[in-house]
């Protein structure tokens, strides 16, 4: 049985010093298992995602990882991620290793994992100084003519964790609004976590075939937790929380601030359900956007 | 009608956008320069964004590039593998209008670091996807306020490449998009001859020598050097009621 508590989940699958990956551009960012990680007390992970966000920012300033692989390290539209600099600055409350690309030599390296290639090679980095401080970044000449193009390595997470709307037990996945890396990454890694919104009934994903990104055959659990990408959103189902990435500007500017917030927030509730219980029903309601559904298409029934 | 500078760069931005199809907008400002441009001077413009948007018709202001009202309503929603590899590096993509922190006077763009990489006096966001675009997008328009930090002689670091060292070092590294073809201040216009920034307009009330104190290197005139329209009435109604009642953008 795939279906199991996200404790469960990060229990099984998510171990110390492991290469993880909780993909999600600005959508569907699971907040719920990077808590998890931080409640379960994981160290040294090696943390990869095209932009850290908040939650790597809270999951580095629990002291969970070692090193971030990234492509855009800011709180998108606020400013600074505060407790990252002060690990990569202070190394509090431990020292953090950068590695740095850009958003295409990020895809390209979840597609070089996914593909199982051992390069990706992408027309960016000419004339860069990213290649400069990124030895891992490197050149090569086309075999079929003069030119140089730039290429990044694999990355094959021990773990990735994705939030989706949806998906039947056995893990097959659907999404919409934006897709961002991940079924990229899924593809790419050893192990596999959705975590949904719902979960439904086989014939609902078997109905709409085309919107499955992520089958079930590449899925090691699946955790049912509503609200779990708070406070990034999910398509339909709520809104990004602009004013709490507004907050958290504020509550991690000093390592206290930034205590006091996981304390009460993380270490001091069991699960997500409390979360979104000790949240309250306003803020859910502020979060819940209007309707816009899509259109039926007919697949044909073909006997 | 009264307006700020910050009013008359979004503006400017928006009308240099006149007959462009396909816009990569960047993040922070280019954003709701983007979404005037699209409510003004061309009404044709499919909106691009790096999360994997292409046609978009927002229908309120979006805080972000990833924000959920892009989706909603757009021509079309893909995977980033598909908008950067099939979209950018397919050679669909005319324009991007893109921010920086600094820039130099062939149009290389800092968004990673200020001082030392390893020791930074202050870390910026590093590239997101502005050091493909810049490679590989038809043409560049930069979009910052003008100032001595921003405009300086030399970059701290090169997240994205403008011109380089001067004309015709894109071409010899096989970069396909042409590069940087404006900047647009708070203060005045400038364009690019022989892959260097050449002043072209001082916004209405703008002096020479202030745009020059604000620049960190001799700067070329144009000798056609110009004064912008100021923006018109319609286009600040549309900018403050529809797009930023709240003001967010216009600070």
């Amino acid at each position: 049985m795939k279906v199991m508590s996200m404790r469960q989940a990060i229990a099984t699958y998510v171990h110390d010093g492991d290469t993880v990956a909780i993909e999600g551009f600005t959508a569907c960012i699971s907040f719920a298992a990077g808590h998890e990680i931080i409640r379960q007390g994981r160290r040294d992970l090696v943390l990869c995602r095209m932009t850290p966000d908040l939650l790597y920012d809270q999951m580095v300033a629990a002291g969970c990882a070692r090193k971030l692989v990234f492509s855009y390290l800011g709180n998108p539209g606020v400013g600074s991620l505060h407790a990252i600099r002060r690990a990569v600055e202070k190394g509090i409350p431990a020292p953090l290793e950068l590695e740095e690309y850009s958003h295409f030599g990020m895809v390209g390296r979840y597609l070089a994992g996914a593909w199982r290639l051992p390069f990706f090679p992408l027309r960016s980095y000419l004339g860069s100084d990213m290649p400069r401080v990124n030895p891992r970044i490197r050149f090569l000449k086309s075999p079929y003519g003069e030119e140089e193009i730039a290429v990044v390595p694999p990355l094959n997470p021990d773990v990735a964790i994705l939030h989706a709307q949806r998906a039947d037990v056995h893990g097959n996945t659907q999404l919409w609004g934006l897709l961002g890396v991940q079924k990229e990454a899924a593809f790419a890694a050893r192990h596999v976590i959705v975590v949904v919104e719902e979960i439904v009934d086989e014939e609902v994903i078997r109905a709409d075939p085309n919107r499955t990104l992520i089958p079930g055959m590449i899925v090691d659990a699946v955790v049912c937790e509503p609200y779990g990408a708070h406070p990034s959103y999910v398509q339909g189902y709520y809104d990004r929380d602009n004013a709490f990435y507004l907050r958290w500007d504020e509550i991690s500017r000093d390592e206290a601030g930034t205590r006091a917030w996981l304390e009460e927030w993380v270490y001091g509730l069991p699960d997500r359900a409390a979360y979104v219980e000790k949240m309250g029903r306003e803020v859910w309601e502020r979060l819940k956007p209007g309707e816009a559904w899509s259109g039926a298409v007919n697949y044909g029934a073909y006997r | 009608m009264e307006y700020s500078p910050t009013e008359m760069m979004i503006v400017a931005a928006a009308r240099a956008l006149a007959g462009v199809r396909t816009v990569f907008v960047g993040v922070g400002p280019p954003n709701i320069a983007c979404n005037l441009a699209r409510r003004t001077v061309a009404p044709e413009l499919e909106l691009v964004y790096e999360s994997g948007v292409f046609g978009a018709r927002p229908a309120r202001m979006p805080l972000s590039i990833g924000d959920p009202a892009l989706v909603s309503g757009a021509t079309l929603v893909c995977s980033q593998a598909d908008l950067f590899g099939l979209y950018l590096q397919g050679g669909r993509l005319e324009v991007a209008l893109l921010a920086g922190a600094q820039v130099d006077r062939f149009g290389n763009l800092n968004t990673t670091a200020i001082g030392d990489y390893a020791h930074p006096r202050v870390r910026l966001p590093g590239s997101g996807g502005a050091c493909e675009i810049a490679i590989n997008v038809g043409r560049v328009f930069l979009m910052m306020p003008l100032s001595r930090r921003s405009f300086v002689e030399r970059l701290d670091f090169l997240t994205s490449p403008g011109h380089l060292g001067g004309k015709g070092e894109r071409a010899a590294l096989g970069m396909p998009g042409r590069g940087p073809e404006r900047v647009i201040t708070d203060r005045c216009l400038l364009g690019f001859e022989d892959g260097e920034m050449v002043l072209e307009r001082l916004h209405p009330g703008v002096s020479l020598e202030e745009v020059q104190a604000a620049v960190g290197w001799e700067l070329r005139l144009s000798p056609h050097l110009g004064v912008t329209e100021p923006p018109t009435d319609e286009e600040l109604r549309i900018l403050r009621e529809e797009l930023d009642p709240q003001g967010i953008y216009r600070r």
